[in-house]
């Protein structure tokens, strides 16, 4: 009896929250992605390093729906979700941030993570054109929810700031604004490119941390993209790199940093001949 | 475009407090809160002021022009749909109402039923013809809805003369260019509406129940999607949002407005034509958007009321008038800063205006006309009849003038352009302007959109928009 329950438990067990298989794209005869295999398990943190062009920004692409892969798979807790309409993929848990920002500039910041809680709503148009008390009681508890999610980054979105046009932020304030959103989608999984990008040191310190309180306190499962080897020193449980749309290594940051494919990557043929 | 990235909202957030200060602040302050409540106030009591049948029609059909405002607010404003098909809507509405309550077909059906079918239909159609708008943006949804449009008008030209299976002769769906004369008017709950009063109060409910609920659905999660959706469509995707689906549910409830508003103007003019639903009325519904600033509400009505009313005020000197100083004191007390400066063009405005006339009666008496009773005659020059010319040239001079005192940088300089440029003004509009309503309307009218436009150029009442980061 016992061998009949074991091999479902271990399933259980060791089932990744995502998992990708063989992944390829292309675009017109660049070969962007190129049979990628990648796990990520139920809270962990796993960083995606790699050179500019490597492909990075192309697998989160293809994970969240914006291209879909010319061969392999995504599963999402075991289950595909190529092919998958975006709103779909995220309303499965899958949030991402962007590399290169996107907010919704001309609403509050307030708005922008109410905006991301549409999933979590029940209340129609029709109900809500007529301002019926379930439209209203949604409506107050998005908005609290909404500085919730905010107050996760401590004194810097609250208050007269949540009334505040995102345009008129700071280029930090906006990163942190995109996390916010992204966990208010009520995902498990978040994507975060290159959350440091463009930040001081001392903000860089901060979002490292916070990163770390994603997981530890809100219980996050993180795949992030990440330029700054402190960071991804700090945060990886595991470390994946990319070349050229290639898997050339993986495992912990030490294992991962002095492997010579990698620094060859980095540096070119020369510089690693150097080194 | 604001900086960004230094946080300029923050810097201007004391100054913004200090400026609602002061009686005037507070005022400004309180009706932007009670903005409603202040139009419902007014919109009761105009009936009552204007008297006459035709105001009361002037104001049917600004309540028109806002319904419609309001609901392309929502297409346009919050979702980021550019729908040149819009009064197609309000004319399905219009010709729905027609087929449903004349003797087209000899259907008589009770007004709440009529309306409620078209307002069904309709919403039925707009999600049918909403469909391209999921993938197409911009200006391609643009040319496809302008399709859509006269394709609309087409039909209603054309469906006069059909042959149908198993019936004699052509049947007449649309009237043609004729159009259905004799709509039945509206009776709701025993009440049969029998003046023009009826249906502007009938409208006035109306753009109330559509103001206040539209404002409950721009707080909930369908407006901000709607919103999140304009500034990036697939930023909103990744955050959950269903953009096609909310796309089309925009485009149908757009339209279902517009049908709505389509058949009290049926109604109130007791038929429905196809010339009433061109681009003509298009562009109308669009300046009424956009002068009061896409994406606001209020701003939506305020621009349908400008639009519709102003044109109207200026058909008689005195209501001309009325818009002529009102806007010249309007601009005066905003547009010159500080406010102190007021102080020395005002006199010297009155000094320059009687030093003007001393010296042109004195050396060139034939020129100027006899001279009349009191008020501004005693100040302003007031030319003969064969001075016609003289009027013409300092027409030109009035805007070579105007054009220096934006130029020019020094203070002084500035101010006494200003004063010689306001003189001129009142001079050419006095003896010239005010007495061709025909040339007048058209050139204020126009000179109006243009400061409007020019002094807000995201509308009235609407916001800056950033756009690039
Ligand atoms: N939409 C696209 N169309 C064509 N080429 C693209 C597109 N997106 C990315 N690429 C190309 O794919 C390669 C990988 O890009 P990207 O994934 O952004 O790299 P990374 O994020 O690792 O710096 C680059 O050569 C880039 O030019
Ligand atoms: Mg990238």
């Amino acid at each position: 009896m016992g061998s009949w329950v074991a091999p479902e438990w271990r399933w259980c067990e060791t089932m990744a929250v995502l998992e990708l298989r063989g992944l390829t794209k292309r675009f017109g005869g660049l070969l962007v992605v190129d049979g990628l295999d990648l796990s990520v398990a139920e809270g962990e943190i796993v960083s995606l390093i790699g050179p500019n062009g490597a492909g990075k920004t192309t697998v989160f692409n293809l994970i969240s729906g914006v291209f879909t892969p010319d061969g392999g798979d995504i599963l999402l807790d075991g289950r595909s979700i190529v092919g998958l309409p975006r709103h779909e993929i995220a309303r499965r848990g899958v949030a991402r941030t962007f590399q290169t920002l996107r907010v919704f500039l001309n609403m509050t910041v307030a708005e922008n993570v109410i905006a991301a809680e549409y999933a979590s709503g029940t209340v129609g148009a029709v109900r809500s054109f007529l301002g019926t008390p379930a439209a209203r009681a949604e409506a107050e508890r998005m908005r609290a929810e909404a500085e919730r999610r905010l107050a996760f980054f401590g004194e810097r979105l609250v208050g007269y700031r949540l009334e505040q046009p995102a345009y008129s932020l700071s280029y930090a304030n906006r990163r942190r604004l995109e996390i916010a959103r992204a966990m208010a989608t009520g995902a498990r999984l978040l994507l975060l490119d290159e959350p440091a990008a463009g930040m001081n040191p001392a903000e860089t310190q901060e979002i490292t941390r916070l990163i770390g309180q994603l997981r530890d306190e809100a219980g996050y499962t993180i795949l992030v993209i990440e330029h700054d080897m402190h960071v991804v020193e700090g945060i990886s449980d595991r470390v994946v790199a990319l070349d050229h749309g290639v898997k050339i290594a993986e495992g912990s940051f030490d294992d991962v940093a002095t492997d010579p494919a990698v620094v060859e990557a980095y540096l070119g043929k020369g510089g690693a001949a150097t080194k | 475009m604001p900086e960004i990235g230094t946080d300029r909202w923050v810097a201007e957030f004391e100054s913004r407090r200090v400026r609602r200060e002061g009686p005037w602040g507070r005022l400004i302050e309180w009706s932007s809160r009670r903005w409603l409540w202040l139009f419902a106030g007014a919109a009761i009591v105009y009936p009552f002021v204007i008297g006459g049948d035709f105001g009361i029609r002037v104001g049917v059909n600004a309540l028109l022009l806002a319904m419609l405002a309001i609901g392309l607010n929502v297409v346009v404003g919050y979702t980021g749909l550019l729908d040149l098909g819009y009064v197609a809507y309000y004319g399905l509405g219009a010709y729905g109402y027609a087929f449903l309550a004349s003797d087209q077909f000899g259907i008589h059906l009770p007004t709440p039923v009529v309306v409620a079918v078209v307002a069904l239909v309709v919403f039925g159609v707009g999600l049918v013809l909403g469909q391209p708008a999921r993938r197409l943006v911009g200006d391609y949804l643009a040319i496809l809805t302008l399709f859509f449009l006269q394709v609309f008008v087409e039909l209603a030209l054309n469906l006069d003369r059909l042959d149908l299976p198993f019936v004699d002769g052509p049947v007449s769906i649309t009237g043609g260019p004729n159009g259905i004369a004799g709509v039945d008017p509206m009776e709701i709950l025993g009440f049969r509406f029998g003046q023009v009063r009826d249906y502007y109060f009938l409208l006035l409910v109306l753009v109330i129940l559509l103001i206040v609920g539209v404002t409950n659905l721009a707080r909930s999660r369908t407006g901000v999607g709607w919103r999140a959706i304009r500034e990036d469509t697939l930023a909103a995707e990744h955050m959950t949002i269903p953009s096609g689906r909310l796309k089309v549910l925009a485009y149908a409830f757009g339209a279902t407005v517009a049908a709505v508003s389509g058949t009290v103007f049926a109604a109130v003019q007791l038929g429905v034509f196809p010339q009433n639903f061109t681009v003509a009325l298009l562009i109308v519904v669009y300046a009424a958007l956009v002068l009061g600033g896409e994406g606001s509400i209020p701003g939506a009505l305020v621009g349908a009321l400008i639009i519709a009313m102003v044109p109207e005020l200026l058909r008689t000197p005195a209501g001309a008038r009325l818009l002529f100083y009102g806007g010249l004191l309007v601009a005066g007390l905003t547009l010159v800063r500080p406010r102190r400066r007021l102080a020395v063009i005002v006199p010297g405005l009155l000094l320059f205006g009687l030093a003007v006339r001393a010296l042109v009666a004195g050396i060139w008496p034939g020129l100027v006309a006899a001279e009349t009773a009191g008020g501004v005659d005693r100040w302003l020059l007031r030319f003969s009849a064969s001075a016609d010319v003289v009027v013409s040239v300092l027409f030109v001079v009035t805007i070579a003038v105007a054009l220096a005192a934006v130029a020019v940088r020094r203070r002084r300089v500035r101010d006494a352009l200003l004063i010689l440029g306001v003189y001129l003004l009142v001079l050419v509009w006095e003896n010239r302007l005010v007495e061709e309503p025909s040339i007048t309307r058209q050139l204020l009218f126009g000179a109006l959109l243009v400061v409007l436009m020019v002094a807000r150029p995201h509308g009235l009442l609407g916001r800056p928009r950033v756009e690039v980061v």
